[in-house]
Order: structure tokens, then sequence, then C-alpha cells
């Protein structure tokens, strides 16, 4: 059977490894590859490097980083930031990304993810979504977490994934950084709206918050987290041995 | 030396990578003379099966393949360019593959429960179908590799060497003779991955099919 996937997020800037609490506050870790490659050997399953450099000095030197980790890490790798243009794909993939992320790129210009998933194929496009509750309804948010766009969550998740978005991250604002357990509530609606993979994103604290993710909603595929794994205060292999010994299919 | 075959399908970067850090001396070419003196021949893709299938043909790789296959030289279909060594796909429409293996590609939702997601991606177990074969001779039974497919590969008993389950079996890896293939996604399978490559670098011809 296919297993439930943990992917550590590192967001890099200036060559180096960063997590802002809830996007704001950054504080730098250490070297990407470094750390990818030690992610790699405690068995998480995918990878995601996002770039949040604004330079484009800072982004010769993220290509730089990726190509480096796809010598010395043989896992799938998902690469988002900055990403606006077909040529954007091109570049990353270059450099050993399998998949690339979209998110304030596809906002400002929706006919990316068609173009991308003609050229590259649904399974290489992934939507990445800011979410968060803005008078009880679900609002897309863009730059960063910063900017309410006023579109409806589900309904731009429903039309990416129409116009070929392969999968789907969910960050929700609301849960990011406070580390008291994913967003069920959003998780669910989104799982319900689309039939490609899901991957829950901001809020998970520790083992139980991936736990109860899988067996509360079966038909989400992946969890991603950051700060938790950089900091040591969820470690992989526990997570994995702990979801296997809950009848939650991961690969130890 | 191992040759990747180059023939504009996909990104190479990750599979030459992987041989190198095995220190493996591997060259990406399209160039007929390279792989005619190469020791064996990796034949990667990514995207549609028309597509490829073209590509190989407006190129005429597809004939420097089939001579290499027939004096017998180890070749291994990686995903699509595993998929290419069977007779036909029926992925949108039906298009001739290049015949070294029987068997054809179907989609996978003639097969799995309406509930499954598609495509089959992420980290599925290997389940050995007959005798084990000297490309899994570094991996047990069980171990995990990673997948992206939309279609598989149907009517090749005779050549399934391991399959995976996913609501039905779907074939991971077949082999006959010197012609070999996989599935999955041996250069994004971690250690798994890169000891299935190394066991298709040391393998000297011996043959359980």
């Amino acid at each position: 059977m296919i297993t439930k996937r943990i992917i550590p997020c590192l967001d890099v800037k200036n060559g180096q490894v960063v997590k802002g609490v809830n996007f704001e506050g950054l504080r730098q870790i250490c070297s990407p590859v470094e750390l990818a490659k030690h992610y790699s050997s405690c068995g998480a399953d995918e990878l995601v490097f996002y770039d949040i450099t604004a330079s484009s000095d800072g982004r010769k030197l993220f290509t730089e980083i990726l190509c480096e980790t796809s010598q010395n890490v043989f896992i799938p790798l998902t690469v988002g930031g900055g990403i606006n243009s077909c040529a954007d794909f091109d570049r990353v993939l270059k450099c050993g990304a399998d998949k690339v992320s979209v998110n304030s790129g596809a906002i400002r210009r929706p006919g990316l993810i068609s173009e991308a998933a003609k050229l590259y194929g649904n399974q290489c496009v992934v939507l990445s979504v800011d979410i968060k509750r803005v008078d009880g309804v679900f609002r897309v948010f863009a730059k960063g977490g910063r900017e309410n766009t006023g579109m409806e969550a589900i309904d731009w998740i429903r039309r990416c994934v129409d116009n070929g978005a392969g999968e789907v991250v969910v960050n929700s604002i609301d849960t990011d950084g406070v580390k008291k357990g994913f967003d069920l509530e959003l998780l669910n609606a989104v799982c319900q709206a689309v039939q490609v993979p899901v991957i829950a994103s901001g809020g998970a604290g520790c083992i139980d918050d991936f736990i109860r993710l899988f067996q509360i909603l079966p038909k989400v595929d992946a969890g991603l987290a950051a700060s938790i794994f950089h900091f040591g205060e969820v470690e992989i292999r526990e997570l994995k041995q702990e979801m296997v010994k809950n009848g939650i299919p991961a690969r130890v | 030396m191992i040759v990747i075959v180059d023939y504009g399908v996909g990104n190479l970067f990750s599979l030459k990578c992987s041989f190198a850090a095995l220190g493996e001396q591997v060259l990406v070419t399209s160039d007929p003379d390279s792989i005619d003196s190469a020791e064996k021949i990796i034949l990667p893709g990514v995207g549609a099966f028309q597509d490829a299938a073209e590509k190989l043909r407006k190129s005429g790789l597809d004939l420097v393949l089939k001579k290499q296959v027939q004096k017998g030289k180890p070749l291994l279909g990686i995903c699509l360019g595993m998929q290419i060594l069977f007779e036909k796909s029926y992925e949108y429409g039906e298009h001739e593959g290049l015949g070294f293996l029987t068997g054809v590609i179907r989609p996978i939702a003639d097969v799995v429960p309406q509930d499954l997601k598609i495509p089959h991606m992420g980290w599925n177990a290997l389940r050995f179908r007959g005798e084990k074969h000297p490309l899994f001779a570094r991996v047990r039974e069980g171990e995990y590799v990673y997948f992206v497919h939309s279609y598989y590969a149907s009517d090749c008993d005779a050549s399934v060497i391991a399959d995976t389950e996913y609501g039905a079996p779907l074939t991971a890896a077949v082999a006959k003779g010197n012609v070999m293939g996989c599935q999955f996604h041996p250069e994004k399978s971690g250690d798994v991955g890169l000891r299935i490559l190394k066991a298709f670098c040391e393998w000297k011809g011996d043959c359980v099919c």
C-alpha cells in the first residue's frame, strides 16, 4: 500500500535555511545541503525547498544549492518560491527538482498552471496556497501570507486543479506556528473538493498531531513541517515508527 | 561506461547524479557510436508515451537500441523508458512501442478502485514475483521505492519480476534476458534505489528469466 509521506520544508535565504513563525521573525539554522542529507538519512519521504530570496544574486545561489543537493540526496524534491513563468520551472527542473510549487505566481497569472502542466505534466505542478479565515470564510492570501486576495480558497483550489495542478499544499495561516495541530477543518474541505494528493501544512507541534491528521482525514496524503523538524522537537524516524504502530502506512 | 540515452524526454540530471554517487562512469548522450561502445544502457523517460516514441523513431535511436539489444547488451528502461520497451500503449489513443517485451500499457484507472488517487504517486513496497532477479540482489522484498505514473504494464506476466499493491497489483519491474525495466524511479528512491542501480551496474548477464 502507498505510504503517507512526511515532508520537511526548508526555507532558503542567502544560501541558509530559515524559518519564520507566522511568516515573520526569520531565524537562521544551517546549510540546506547538510540538512537535506540529514533528513534523507532519517527517512524523510520528500523535501521541499522554498526560495525566499528577492535578489537575483540570491536566486543564483539558490539554484547552485539545488544542484548540490541533487548530487547528494536521492529522494523527490519539490521547489517553490519565485516561480512566475515556465522559464522558472525549467531553471529548477534542470537542477534536479521533480516538482515545482506555484503560489503567488499563479495568483498573478492563473494561466501559469495550465502552461506548465502542458509542458511538464500535471504531476510536476504543485499548487501551494496560504489560507486564512476572514469572517468565517477561507480566503487565499498572497505575498507570503501578507495580502488578502479576496478569493475564496476552496474555489481557487478547485479551479487550479482543473487547470492542471497535480498536488495541493494547504498551508493554514491560522494554525501555522501555533503548534496545536493541523487545520483539520480546512483540510477536510479541500479533500472533499479535489481528487489530487493533498499535503497538510501548518500547525504540527508533536508526533500526535500527525497521527491525528492521518487518522481523522485518511484522504490527506502527506504532512509537511519545518521548525519542529529543524529544532528536533519531532524526530522523523520516531514519527514514522509511531505511525506504523497506529496502523498508518509509513515507510520505515 | 554506462550511457543514459538522451532523446529529449525529461530531465536527466538526477539520474546522472545517482550514478556519479555510486562512483560509476556515466555519459548522457544521443550519439549512436557512444551507445554502441557503452557496456550498458539506461533508457529514461517522463511525459507522454506518444511523444517519447516519436522522438525515438525520428532520431533513429529506436533502431540503434534494437541493434544493441540483439547484441545482448544490458538495457534498463526507467518509468516511461520502461513502458516504451513494450509493444504498445493505450495512453491517449493507441501507440506503438519498441516491442522488446511482450505486453501493453494501460491506464491504472482500469484496475484500481475509484477512491484511489491517480497518478499512483509516492512510496510503495516491492513484492518480488518468481525467483529473485539479480537486479534485486541488494534489496529485500517489502522495501519501498518511489512511483509516479498513471499507466501501467499489463499482459506481461512472462517478464514481471516485481509488482506493488495499489488496490490492485501494478507492475513494478520487468526483465527478459538483457532487457530490464522499472516503473518506479530508482534515482529518487533513496538508498534502496541506489542499490538497485548498483546491482544493474554489477550485473554480469546471469539471468533467471
